[in-house]
């Protein structure tokens, strides 16, 4: 792959979200990332597969925060790429972010979770799911406004009088959970508790809620384990409403095959902590190391004659 | 045609099950029986007291030793072939709410009004009952005392029953609250200084009303100075070093002499005035204004009446809190810490708010407790005294108010009550030697681990959700977490 012409089709390249320098993570003696460099495009779905162990998550969770990673460079775009010089800037001044010509640059290894979050604007989801199962549904996505309701402080004077302008804003949250609640078909069930609800629907009910916090970019850690066909289906569909209606990147950690043919824009092949391959999902599809890897099978003729039977 | 009949197998029992079963109960209660008196020999078979003389006399009591083996054996006995009986068939577990739930949730809306109209009318009630306004002082004085401890139970449930941290020093804050009002209220510098400005009476007069928010906004600080080291540990570490925490204030409230006049105490703290008129037989205090003849319980009845509405007003509060959004990121970081820092909620930031609202309210009761005794010292605040308010909040069921109100009215109230068992010291039961509040900490004790295993999640398990839809609904005590940290 490596000295290959860039086909016209590497839209991520161009129109960058989230770039991916060099990352590694190191715990103790065991190398989990291993340089791996990738970068994910704006409004595409970029997905990230490999085998167990590969890494993935612990990719997540250098980008979101939750790890702080052993060398690597982790920036992340709002309003359109910066240029070369400008990520260099930021990553001498020694600050976590600075001011681009297209908007912002994050480098996201330099923030705490939380700031990812609410400054950068990286929502995720977890490969166990965590939502407050003792909440109701209509609290979880209520909670999950917390940022935009404090914008004027966690004990705001306006909001203990329960004045009318905090009111309006009350609303306005209600409102946008509700529209997610229509989304993903649980309207009826906004007063139960988020604990109570089958394992498909509180799949969607954490993408809903990571949704409801705004963000630029969405990283999914396997949303689709454990779900049967229909609710897969369901997934499916929502995450390239998602996709469509919010210009929202989605990053998604993916071993059902289907779901990454099927919605994915961009393809990162992980093995043993490090980038085995990186392209549509065309070319990863052909990609004998990733047949081999993936499919966990010595004999590459073998694999490929499985990859084409289940295509 | 070989095969037996298969129903008639499954279903008769087999034959020898009774016997089988009795037999298995007698040497169980033989054995258990056998346990006790080995175990009692020791304890109780002998008593060493002292003769007379001084020298140690040894008695033997292996009649007693019997009685309780005896005891044992016979209750063991009956238990392992009723209620442990392992071929008494299995009970049935109803899907359908039992009667109990349902008079429950018939009985949830009133509970409050019920509740609070009680509160409003207990001391005129006690008037009544005790038959006059002096004989009623022992009941309005315990109607504070359980007052101050549901307001301290709800101060504390902000803390571990909405955020779910274990706070096992709030004590501290308590204590804060007291000597913060006690200081500022005994200061002759700043009674010389509005003596100067304000007039003579003026510090004595307003003293407990201006320290009052004092007590609190300065608890809230202490809440914040202690709670930024500490808020980074989680679940048992940060249960230890609040302890310590609180072990902490006491040692240095000791120790301090010059500021605190150590473990003697602060003295002669001015009492509560109406809002500036005092409750004295002066021809300027309050029965002559009011035109009452004067009597001592009007002030027993007022500090009632601040008490309940300091009670209410951290009740309120927190209902309030809670329908914002950073009452919900308390209850969120008790359901999933990590999940929120996700959501970019700053969960060092919140987990302070908590804690620094706790330590308000319990400011407020301190100041409270100190103006009510009229002298604080450092006793008062001990390790025991933190203790009994979590178990309120524990025994209530973390984050209900109605919860926490009735384990208090049940731990503090009973554990008052049990004061007065004199009936036990008749002669037929346990003779005039016999000192009944020697057992109320075990009478307590047992009381606690009986409501325990009844009800493992409190009084009160459900959660009230914090905003509606279409409907409100009750989430069942098992989907809500306790927290961690
Ligand atoms: N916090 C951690 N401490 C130690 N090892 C870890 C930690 N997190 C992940 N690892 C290790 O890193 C490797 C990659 O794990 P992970 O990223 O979860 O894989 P994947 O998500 O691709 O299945 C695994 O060997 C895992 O044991
Ligand atoms: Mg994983």
């Amino acid at each position: 792959m490596v000295g290959e012409p860039l086909s016209p089709a590497r839209t991520w390249e161009t129109n960058q979200i989230l770039r991916v320098d060099h990352l590694s993570m190191r715990f103790g003696g065991l190398v989990a990332v291993n340089d791996v460099s990738f970068v994910a495009g704006r409004g595409e779905v970029t997905a990230v597969i490999g085998p167990n162990g590969a890494g993935k998550t612990t990719v997540f969770n250098c980008i979101t925060g939750f790890y702080k990673p052993t060398t690597g460079r982790l920036a992340l775009f709002h309003g359109g790429p910066a240029t070369d010089a400008e990520v260099d800037g930021v990553t001498a001044s020694g600050l976590a972010w600075g001011k681009s010509q297209a908007g912002a640059l994050y480098l996201l290894e330099r923030l705490p979770d939380h700031k990812v979050a609410s400054w950068a604007r990286v929502a995720r989801t977890f490969q166990n799911i965590r939502l407050f199962s003792g909440m109701t549904i209509l609290e979880n996505l209520l909670v999950a406004q917390h940022m935009s309701l404090t914008t004027s402080g966690l004990m705001n004077p306006v909001a203990i009088l329960n004045l009318p302008s905090w009111q309006r804003k009350q609303k306005g949250a209600v409102d946008r959970a509700l529209y997610w609640l229509n989304k993903i078909g649980l309207v009826d069930r906004a007063d139960d508790p988020a604990g109570d609800l089958p394992y498909g629907d509180q799949r969607r009910l954490e993408i809903a809620r990571a949704m409801c916090t705004d963000p630029v970019l969405l990283c999914l850690d396997e949303p689709a384990a454990g779900l049967n066909p229909r609710e897969s289906a369901a997934l499916n569909e929502l995450l390239l409403s998602i996709r469509r209606e919010h210009q929202a990147s989605i990053l998604l950690i993916e071993h059902d095959m289907s779901v990454v043919m099927e919605i994915s824009d961009h393809v990162v092949v992980l093995e043993y902590g490090s980038k085995i391959a990186d392209g549509t999902p065309d070319e990863v599809r052909n990609d004998p190391r990733v047949i081999a890897s993936y499919l966990g099978v010595e004999d590459e003729e073998e694999a490929v004659a499985v990859v084409e039977a289940g295509a | 045609m070989m095969a037996s009949d298969p129903a008639a197998e499954t279903t008769a029992p087999p034959a020898d099950a009774r016997p089988s079963a009795v037999t298995g109960a007698l040497k169980d209660a033989i054995v258990s029986g056998l346990l006790t008196a080995l175990l009692l020999t020791p304890l109780v078979g002998f008593r060493a007291s002292e003769s007379g003389t001084g020298s140690l006399v040894l008695t033997y009591r292996f009649g007693l030793v019997a009685i309780f083996a005896g005891i044992v054996m016979v209750g063991r006995f009956l238990l392992m072939v009723t209620v442990w009986n392992p071929n008494r068939p299995p009970r049935r577990v109803s899907t359908t709410p039992g009667a109990m739930a349902r008079i429950g949730a018939l009985a949830a809306p009133a509970v409050k009004p019920v509740f609070f109209s009680f509160a409003i009318l207990y001391p005129f009630l006690s008037i009544l009952m005790a038959g006059g306004l002096s004989p009623s002082r022992y009941w309005v004085d315990l109607g504070i005392y359980v007052l101050t401890y549901v307001m301290l139970g709800w101060g504390l449930n902000i803390v571990v029953g909405l955020a779910g941290l274990l706070d096992l020093g709030y004590v501290a804050f308590y204590a804060v609250g007291a000597y913060t009002f006690a200081l500022l209220s005994t200061s002759v510098p700043i009674n010389d200084f509005f003596a100067g400005t304000l007039g003579d009476g003026f510090w004595t007069a307003w003293a407990f009303w201006i320290c009052l928010p004092l007590s609190g906004i300065l608890a809230a600080m202490w809440g914040v100075i202690l709670g930024f080291p500490v808020l980074r540990l989680r679940g048992d570490y940060l249960a230890i070093v609040t302890l310590a925490f609180g072990e902490i204030i006491r040692l240095v409230l000791i120790n301090w002499v010059s500021l605190t006049n150590g473990g003697a105490g602060i003295s002669s703290i001015p009492p509560i005035t109406f809002f500036g008129v005092p409750f004295d037989s002066s021809d300027t205090g309050f029965a002559s204004i009011f035109g009452l003849e004067f009597n001592s319980m009007h002030r027993m009845i007022f500090l009632y009446f601040v008490i309940l509405g300091l009670a209410a007003l951290t009740a309120i509060v927190t209902i309030r809190l809670r329908k914002m959004p950073v009452g919900r990121a308390w209850e969120a970081l008790r359901e999933d810490e990590i999940a929120c820092r996700s959501l970019g909620i700053n969960t060092t930031l919140t987990k302070l708010t908590a804690f620094a609202t706790g330590a308000m309210f319990g400011g407020f009761a301190g100041a409270f407790f100190a103006v009510r005794i009229r002298f604080v010292s450092p006793e008062s605040f001990t390790f025991m005294e933190s203790a009994v308010i979590l178990a309120i909040v524990v025994l209530g069921g973390m984050g209900s108010q109605m919860g926490v109100a009735g384990a208090a009215i049940l731990l503090i109230g009973g554990m008052e009550l049990l004061r007065n068992l004199s009936f036990l010291k008749a002669d037929f039961l346990f003779g005039p030697d016999f000192d009944p509040s020697l057992y109320r900490m075990l009478i307590f004790g047992f009381a606690m681990v009986a409501v325990m295993v009844w009800r493992p999640r409190g009084l009160v398990s459900s959660r009230m959700p914090t905003v509606f839809l279409k409907q409100r609904k009750a989430v069942s005590g098992s989907l809500v977490k306790e927290g961690h940290g």
